[in-house]
């Protein structure tokens, strides 16, 4: 079946099958960008912006977003080069495997909060699983990128 | 030093969290058709009958295999050297399933949906068997796992099928009876470690095609390309020379893609089919169907005198292989090797045991590497002399360990799965880590325990470790340096980076010798058509090794490029001065770029290319300190791990930064291990332990700080005084975690996950005990 949404911006147009995920639908799509860890919303490695929310791909049908906004990192290139910058800065990378859900995260935090605290980060990003980082890299990028934006 | 030593943002990490495709199955084949494995439901059993028909017959579907329809060859899906101290006791597909979850059919069809519909329409009479599901009673029980014909060592590794034993080891130094007789206090303990899950996150993904020159061609999210491509030409008879095994991007391994899993049915399926395919492990076969970490139980015997001195250690290690021997000889080894010259100062040492099968999951490589199962015996043991003797551990542990310019008798001895290499402690800064570390973690002020509100005690625990830098005269590395036009290099090495950064390190490595930046430097890996050959990501050993490699590559390249600067400048060699962007003689100069832009356009033209390879002859090992502070609630045994505290010698960190996220994420990794990662089974053998929901690893809230060190170390033979740093971090957690809970409790943890459950049954144990002293 025919479901129309907005993919970073455009308005697209995909045919589907009911008991499809978002997930599925974007990777059949080349947006390989979203990534499959778990299929079965435990790791937050498929993580993508639904209406400016971070959402697991995995688990949302395709046929339920009908006109709602898609963002994966494809669609806010800038912010995530600004973001990877200081995840540069810190060693932060490792595999990257999460890297582009864990970037989509933090800028809905961004979004979402003012002020942050770490108990706060932490909370917010606690879905996103890291195996390579030990998260302390990543926690003093995500501050220096939130203290950026402030 | 201008760019090793120095904070470089990984040259990978940018492009990558913006999402360009990277990974395998960003790579495969559009058309590719999906495999799916159908599984054993039973944990032991034989196929009377299988029925593929129905599945065949099913509309979209290309091919079903079963073991009738492949090589009967065995091979170890190790991914080691050759050949490989692992025995040969695995099938492409076999008559028996010996774990649940081991394969039992291949199915590729048009899309995945189809081919789950088809693995339903299999159909498998089993005869089941009594499975062996306690390591423990594993040894010539009548169950034997591996009855079957064409099984085989390679070279002797004490390799008993029909007693169910993958295989077993036993070294003397000294005599060890004789030597614990003579001593004050002795004290004797058994440990269990358990499985681990590695987790990586991107579960482990393989696509084949055949290209237009009739090839084969594999992507796979693989350690090891090289071994990928040998182990599937032996097992597949097919030419070498008709395999490409390229590894892209690879999303975290920790050594459960040092081995195969999956690359022999996307490669038969691309063979049989003529088609691309590709296949995605499920994160429920990444945790039923890939590796563990090999469970163990470690009896020791610590013999000292009453001054402290260390004299004698006997230790029997019973370690569990799973379903198959993978990695069974060698991950039992480093338990000892890596371990006891930590203590090189003893009179005597014994270390033997025995590696059996059980009808659980296959145990494999795992960063640490039976190195952080003997740690927590070794370490922990250590700490329970030092109750006894009434003496400082951290004294004690001065007082005895190895240090800078010493040897150990085992270094010698041990090797992977043979002989060992005797080498002398060239670099050991493991006095400073130990120094430094007890400043950092204000362990004067706490230890043993400092009494919070509340039922509270803060409390701080140590242990020292030890690993190594690659396999001497085994682990190989190469890599190959092109100049280019305008003045920049291409440098293709073997090596794999899998998340760890040793594209970035390495380009730093040549970037540094050859005087230019980085981003001078662009580096491929790895392509087993395109980069020289590199053993892969294992046993610690790519800055050690490939490091060494690209190193001496470099060296070449400049030798190279000062002899066509000479020519270039009508001066004698001796005479040309380089600095990285301008060589001189006297008042000529040409730049960097014109000589390259010269060599391609103009004036004796030729291609520039070095390649330089490195096979160590000894494995200088990382060293550390570890301290971890914990605060535990008394009345319920839960404890949050405040702080972890890691001084480590590995040489010249070469990326600062890379080398402290390697550590970082190797603390963590432990401290998954040390108090709640497990794996876990039914009284089936069902895996109970299969999903994220049910196999916890760490998350950010449970991090509170980790505190990370280097030591000031050179290592002489290492790339610009380096060692290799992927291990050493996972070691010391589960150790430091024990001695911090009885120094908090005197509750002595001896078996790994340390769970809360645990300690409060041992402080109600403790209460009893003191009850019934009183009552006395």
């Amino acid at each position: 079946m025919k479901v129309e949404f907005l993919l970073n911006g455009r308005n697209r147009i995909f045919d589907v099958s009911p008991d499809e995920y978002l997930l599925e639908t974007l990777r059949n799509h080349y947006v390989t960008s979203v990534r499959n860890g778990c299929n079965e919303s435990t790791c937050g490695v498929c993580t993508v912006l639904l209406d400016g929310k971070p959402v697991l791909s995995c688990t949302v049908l395709t046929v339920r977003i009908e006109g709602q906004h898609v963002t994966t990192v494809e669609g806010i290139q800038n912010e995530v080069s600004h973001i990877s910058d200081f995840f540069g800065d810190e060693g932060a990378d490792q595999c990257g495997f999460c890297n582009s859900g864990l970037a989509l995260t933090i800028y809905a935090l961004k979004n979402e909060y003012k002020n942050p605290t770490e108990a706060d980060i932490k909370n917010y990003i606690v879905g996103n699983l890291c195996r390579c980082s030990g998260y302390q890299a990543q926690l003093k990028a995500i501050k220096r990128y939130l203290e950026d934006n402030k | 030093m201008r760019i090793v030593k120095h904070k470089t943002p990984s040259i990978d990490g940018k492009g990558i969290m913006m999402g360009r495709p990277a990974y395998s199955d960003d790579l495969a084949d559009p058309n590719a058709l999906t495999i799916k494995i159908l599984r054993s439901p039973h944990a032991f059993a034989k196929i009377k009958s299988i029925d593929v028909s129905k599945a065949r017959e099913l509309d979209g579907v290309e091919i079903v295999l079963t073991y009738h329809d492949v090589p009967k060859k065995s091979f170890t899906r190790a991914g080691q050297g050759y050949p490989e101290p692992s025995p040969h006791d695995k099938f492409v597909l076999d008559e028996y399933v010996r774990y649940i979850g081991d394969e039992v059919a291949c199915v590729a069809a048009i899309n995945e949906k189809i081919a789950i519909q088809a693995l339903k329409l299999i159909k498998v009479e089993y005869e089941v068997l009594e499975p062996v599901l306690d390591f423990e009673k594993a040894f010539e029980n009548p169950s034997v796992i591996h009855p079957e014909e064409g099984i085989r060592e390679m070279f002797p590794i004490g390799f008993l099928p029909k007693k169910n034993v993958a295989a077993s080891y036993e070294m003397n130094v000294g005599e060890v009876d004789k030597v614990l007789k003579s001593c004050d206090v002795v004290i004797e303990e058994s440990f269990y470690t358990q499985a681990q899950s590695h987790a990586m996150m991107e579960p482990h993904s393989v696509n084949a095609r055949i290209d237009f020159q009739n090839r084969l061609v594999i992507y796979s999210s693989t350690q090891t390309p090289f071994h990928v491509r040998r182990i599937l030409s032996q097992t597949l008879d097919v030419p070498l020379s008709r395999i490409r095994v390229i590894k892209p991007r690879v999303g975290g391994g920790f050594g459960g893609k040092q081995a195969l899993h999956g690359e022999m049915f996307a490669a038969l399926v691309t063979l049989r089919t003529g088609k691309p395919s590709k296949i995605n492990y499920t994160r429920k076969e990444v945790f039923e169907s890939a590796y563990t970490r090999h469970p163990m139980r470690i009896d020791i015997k610590l013999g000292a005198d009453k001054d402290g001195t260390l004299k004698a250690i006997d230790c029997y290690i019973l370690s569990d292989t799973g379903a198959y021997g993978e990695h069974a000889l060698t991950v039992f080894m480093v338990a000892g090797s890596k371990v006891l010259p930590l203590y090189n100062k003893v009179e005597a040492v014994r270390f033997n045991g025995q590696v059996v099968y059980t009808n659980h999951v296959s145990a494999g490589a795992f960063r640490g590497y039976g190195a952080i199962q003997g740690n927590f015996a070794v370490e922990s043991a250590v700490d329970i002399l030092c109750t006894k003797l009434g003496m400082d551990p951290i004294l004690f542990r001065q007082k005895n360990m190895i240090l800078e310019g010493e040897t150990s008798p085992i270094f010698a001895i041990m090797g992977e799965g043979t002989e060992g290499t005797a080498m002398n402690m060239e670099s050991c800064k493991l006095d400073f880590c130990v120094k430094r570390g007890l400043e950092l973690s204000h362990w004067k002020d706490i230890y043993p325990r400092k009494k919070l509100k509340d039922n509270k005690v803060k409390a701080v625990g140590m242990a020292i470790a030890m690993q190594g830098s690659g396999i001497p005269y085994i682990d190989m590395g190469a890599a190959t340096i092109k100049l280019n036009d305008d003045g920049f290099y291409n440098l293709m090495v073997g090596a794999t980076d899998i998340g760890q950064g040793s594209d970035t390190i390495l380009a730093q490595i040549a970037a540094e010798e050859l005087m230019t930046t980085v981003d001078k430097v662009i580096v491929y890996s790895s392509d087993s058509d395109l980069t020289p050959f590199d053993t892969g990501a294992y046993a610690s050993s790519t800055t050690y090794v490939s490091g060494n490699a690209v190193l001496n590559a470099a060296k070449i390249m400049k030798d190279m490029l000062l002899e066509e600067a000479s020519k270039a400048l009508k001066v004698k060699l001796e005479h040309v001065k380089f600095d990285g962007y301008t060589f001189k003689s006297g008042e000529k100069e040409i730049t960097f770029s014109d000589l390259a832009n010269r060599l391609y356009y103009n004036e004796d033209q030729k291609q520039l290319t070095a390649t330089g390879s490195y096979v160590g002859t000894k494995s200088p090992p990382p060293f550390m300190a570890g301290f971890i502070e914990i605060e535990l609630d008394l009345e319920t045994g839960e404890y949050e791990i405040m702080d972890y505290v890691s001084v480590v010698d590995c040489g010249t960190p070469i990326n600062p930064k890379l080398a402290q996220g390697q550590v970082e994420g190797g603390i963590v990794q432990g401290i998954g291990m040390a108090a709640y990662e497990e794996v876990k089974y039914g009284n089936k053998g069902n895996l109970l332990s299969n999903s994220f929901l049910n196999y916890k690893i760490p998350t950010t809230k449970n991090i509170h700080k980790l505190t990370t060190e280097f030591a000031e170390s050179y290592e002489e033979s290492g790339p610009f005084g380096a060692k290799s740093v992927g291990e050493i971090g996972i070691d010391t957690p589960p150790a430091a975690l024990a001695n911090a809970v009885y120094n908090a409790t005197g509750v002595r943890i001896t078996s790994l996950p340390i769970t809360p459950q645990k300690i409060y049954e041992g402080m109600m144990a403790l209460k009893q005990k003191e009850h019934a002293n009183e009552n006395k």
